[in-house]
């Protein structure tokens, strides 16, 4: 009867844990919603502060006073600010992220497309290339950390680290065409275009995506390896490492059970950082392959000045970051005995 | 050579002239200068010495364990026949944890933060498969058990930070019993305790080492301690052997000056002086952390020119106490009167002249001052902020005080990480007087010093004391200095006030509960002190 007693008060008190730490998650995604609002702000404002219009790019210098007031009326261009943001906030709310710009001229044809039609199938093509090259750099950055943690001041460590301080240093558009010069003109393995559609088969689509992937894979490699490497390093200073030792554990031991079981949560911030930097921040990549991403459909709209899609692709950017630093901070929770387990 | 021993059991560990260098400054020092050390089955060895004897890097020693930044570099250690000197890494690792297990000083930091408590436990036995998981696991519970733990079924399956310190070193004793080793070594495992803990700790782990006849290594600074642990003691010194005895024969009749000194450090006592004329009271004085109340009603007269100690242990409300007199933490009820005056609540609405005269010296003077200036700037800086001395006169000043504490005008120069315990310690409390105050608030002071340095610096304290007229508020949980420097005790629990008054009022009977429980926890040098105490807690 006692042993079933403490097994319903155990399980309460578990229970309640996990509350607890639902709600500080839930605390959390607030917290990141709260930001976006804020980022929203940010983003119409700095975009509304750019110089020219869409009206201006599209009708010339030379167009007059009247057609340039027609058209931004049909635009909505003539609304106040607050106005616009709101009615933006309030369309995204809903799901509709607007109507470009482009396509639309002042004669009335309108040839304009969904922001989301276009945004969409290139969103995809960047998580795409994004998740590839995830898949090859997380784990290739923690085996490294890990490897030269273990072997730390060996010659393999030197290398390691020499190695991916190298490609860190190194431009990445160089990092692209040394690739391109390897690996499509002197031993010819991989496409140096990565033009991809939506018909694109999956293992074509990856052929196709090898040498961006790899790229960016050189590129983030160094940041995540070195923080692994260090975070593990920080620790085996700990008494409790020494203690493992003296138990009897072996160094490879003594680095997986005992270090890194401590050491995810910086280790997941710089992931998380290297990711949505993957999203965010490979324009240069997409341009030197020609590959049909996020990045270039900005710098396209920008260009442009379609405000929609800029405003679109700069809101996903935020999300994407709000998102990825969340989640690393529920891992720093649910990796840290502490929160998980209250006193 | 010392190779008598009180057992006559098989021997056990040999180590012959043990040589270990450090590096550290960038060259080699030598640590451990020719050390031999015998001991049998089931023996008991205290090895005793000040911080920077040697005691841990020899106990490692005999493990075959040297830390990163040491090397062996002569020397023979022979464990059960086995050379562990010879011995590859892997063949180390397969005794320790199994045959030789160690216990560390610090339990809450020595315990993965990340791993339940029954999982570190079996760890070492499981790794050599001694028994099945579940046999280990079993084992463990009934380890708990013996050791006294509350809840021994289910205490496993906490995290580390969620049980006490005291628990926690009684946790790591289990660990280090589980796989039932020949030999376990002990660092220093009750330091960090408080007394009330410690004698817990001490009696738990001496019945289940007598229980299973394990050979240990108890290594401590503290005579009291190891009197009741070992079955001889050896007395180490700069690296050296001092001398080796029997525990009853090295009390009663320590050979050696420099052991006879460590034996006649309790002997400090200064006569208690009643005082009349209050510098400062505090009176009913609430305080809380956040929503957590930690003080209740605590009402404190401290008399001029006198030494009053607080004592209690950890959590009882001592340095909070201080946070309110300093105004740190302003209370949520109560005030503060200093010399007449009702001293405002919070720190930043006090006066200059209010900030010098209540002046404080910490426990870890490391932490305590700027790593980055030197002793002329550290004790400078009261002297311009309060005195508005520059200059030559400031300069002028800093000798002076610097002569006060025993120390001369070469350290003007020094950096913190260039001066020993004992002298950091000291340059803290010429800070502290350089603002010429009434009444020093002293934290643990002497806590992290070797008794020897630690008379030193109460010494001094006492002599400041008389020439001129401070007043100290001394927080401790060591009664042993208590009753060599106060004048009036304050025993503090659960954040109030227990007793108060002269000590001789205090120490002696009749006492209130806890101030019974305290004072009968401060071991003594008896080796039969735990077992008398035990008997008549029992009774």
């Amino acid at each position: 009867m006692a042993g079933n007693g403490d097994k319903t008060v155990g399980q309460m008190g578990r229970d309640a844990r996990l509350n607890a730490v639902l709600a500080t998650i839930l605390k959390r995604l607030g917290l990141g919603l709260a930001t976006l609002f804020v980022v929203s702000a940010i983003i119409f404002s700095s975009i509304s502060m750019l110089p020219g219009d869409f009206t201006e790019a599209v009708l010339g210098q030379s167009a007059t006073t009247e057609t340039v007031a027609a058209f931004r009326k049909e635009l909505g261009l003539d609304k106040p600010a607050p106005l616009r943001y709101l009615d933006w906030v309030g369309s995204v709310l809903q799901g509709d992220l607007g109507t470009s710009f482009s396509g639309r001229n002042a004669s009335g044809q309108d040839r304009s497309r969904e922001v989301i039609d276009l945004v969409g199938p290139r969103l995809w093509n960047t998580l795409f290339l994004a998740g590839v090259t995830a898949l090859i750099a997380v784990p290739l950055a923690l085996f490294l950390g890990l490897t030269a943690a273990l072997y730390r001041n060996s010659a393999y460590d030197r290398i390691v680290n020499a190695a991916t301080l190298t490609t860190i240093s190194t431009p990445e558009f160089f990092v692209a065409y040394i690739l391109i010069l390897f690996l499509t003109s002197l031993w010819p393995v991989f496409p140096s275009l990565a033009n991809v559609d939506a018909t694109t088969e999956l293992g074509e689509r990856l052929y196709r995506v090898a040498l961006p992937a790899l790229t960016l894979t050189l590129v983030i490699v160094a940041h995540m390896m070195r923080m692994t490497r260090a975070a593990i390093i920080n620790l085996l200073a700990s008494p409790y490492i020494e203690m493992a030792r003296l138990k009897g554990a072996s160094q490879s031991e003594i680095i997986l059970k005992h270090a890194l079981p401590n050491a995810w949560a910086p280790i997941a911030t710089v992931i998380a950082f290297n990711l949505a930097y993957l999203v965010v921040g490979v324009v240069v990549v997409e341009v030197v392959f020609v590959y049909p991403g996020i990045g270039q459909l900005m710098v396209d709209a920008v260009t442009s000045r379609d405000i929609p899609v800029v405003q679109a692709c700069a809101l996903i950017f935020a999300a994407t970051y709000i998102l990825l630093n969340l989640t690393a901070d529920i891992i720093g929770i649910i990796t840290n005995p502490r929160l998980l387990h209250p006193r | 050579m010392s190779t008598e021993t009180n057992g006559s059991g098989d021997i056990l560990l040999e180590m012959r002239d043990i040589r270990i260098d450090g590096y550290s400054d960038e060259r080699w020092h030598d640590i451990i200068k020719g050390v031999d050390l015998t001991l049998r089955r089931g023996e008991i060895m205290g090895l005793i010495g000040e911080s920077g004897a040697g005691k841990s890097t020899l106990g490692k020693a005999a493990m075959g364990y040297t830390q990163p930044g040491c090397r062996l570099t002569s020397g023979s250690i022979l464990f059960d026949g086995i050379d562990l000197v010879a011995a590859s890494d892997e063949e180390k690792r397969k005794l320790w944890g199994t045959r030789i297990a160690y216990v560390a000083q610090s339990a809450a930091a020595s315990f993965n933060p990340a791993h339940r408590l029954i999982e570190q436990t079996v760890e070492a036995a499981n790794r050599r498969s001694i028994r099945s998981d579940a046999d280990s696991r079993a084992d463990a519970v009934d380890l708990f058990r013996s050791l006294q733990l509350p809840d021994p079924e289910t205490i496993g399956s906490r995290y580390p930070h969620q049980v006490s310190g005291g628990q926690l070193q009684r946790i790591m004793t289990a660990m280090a019993m589980s796989p039932r080793p020949d030999l376990i070594i002990f660092d220093e495992p009750t330091t960090a305790l408080d007394v009330t803990t410690q004698v817990e700790v001490l009696a738990a782990m001496r019945a289940i080492v007598e229980e299973f006849d394990t050979a240990a290594i108890y290594i401590t600074h503290d005579l009291a301690v190891v009197a009741q642990m070992a079955d001889f003691i050896k007395v180490l010194r700069y690296g050296e052997e001092v001398e080796q005895a029997p525990t009853r024969q090295m009390l009663s009749q320590p050979e050696e000056a420099y052991t006879k000194s460590l034996w006649s450090v309790r002997a400090l006592q200064k006569p208690e002086i009643k005082g009349e004329d209050m510098v400062l009271t505090i009176d009913n004085i609430d305080a809380a952390y956040g929503t957590l109340k930690v003080l209740h009603d605590v009402s404190i007269s401290i008399p001029r020119g006198r030494t009053v100690a607080v004592v209690g242990e950890s959590g009882s409300g001592k340095s909070t106490t201080a946070r309110v007199i300093t105004g740190l933490l302003p209370p949520m009820s109560g005030s503060v009167t200093f010399n007449g005056e009702t001293l405002p609540p919070k720190l930043k609405d006090r006066s200059k002249d209010q900030l010098r005269r209540i002046q404080m010296i910490y426990q870890m003077a490391d932490t305590a001052m700027n790593p980055r200036h030197t002793v002329e700037e550290i004790i400078g800086r009261p002297l311009e902020f309060y005195l508005g001395l520059t200059g030559k006169e400031r300069e002028a000043r800093v000798i002076d005080l610097l002569n006060m504490i025993e120390l001369d005008e070469s350290f003007m120069d020094r950096l913190p990480s260039e001066l020993s315990g004992g002298q950091k310690q000291r340059i803290c409390i010429a800070r502290a007087l350089a603002a010429e105050p009434d009444l020093i608030i002293c934290d643990e002071v002497t806590s992290a010093l070797d008794q020897i340095v630690q008379e030193g610096i109460l010494q001094l304290l006492l002599r400041l004391q008389r020439e001129f007229n401070i007043t100290y508020l001394f927080i401790t949980h060591d009664i042993a200095t208590v009753k060599a420097i106060s004048d009036e005790i304050v025993v503090m629990f659960q954040g109030k006030v227990v007793e108060q008054g002269l000590k001789s009022e205090i120490i002696s009977p009749p006492f209130p509960d806890y101030t019974q429980l305290l004072l009968s926890s401060v071991p003594e040098m008896d080796p039969d002190w735990l077992t008398d105490l035990l008997k008549s807690r029992d009774a």
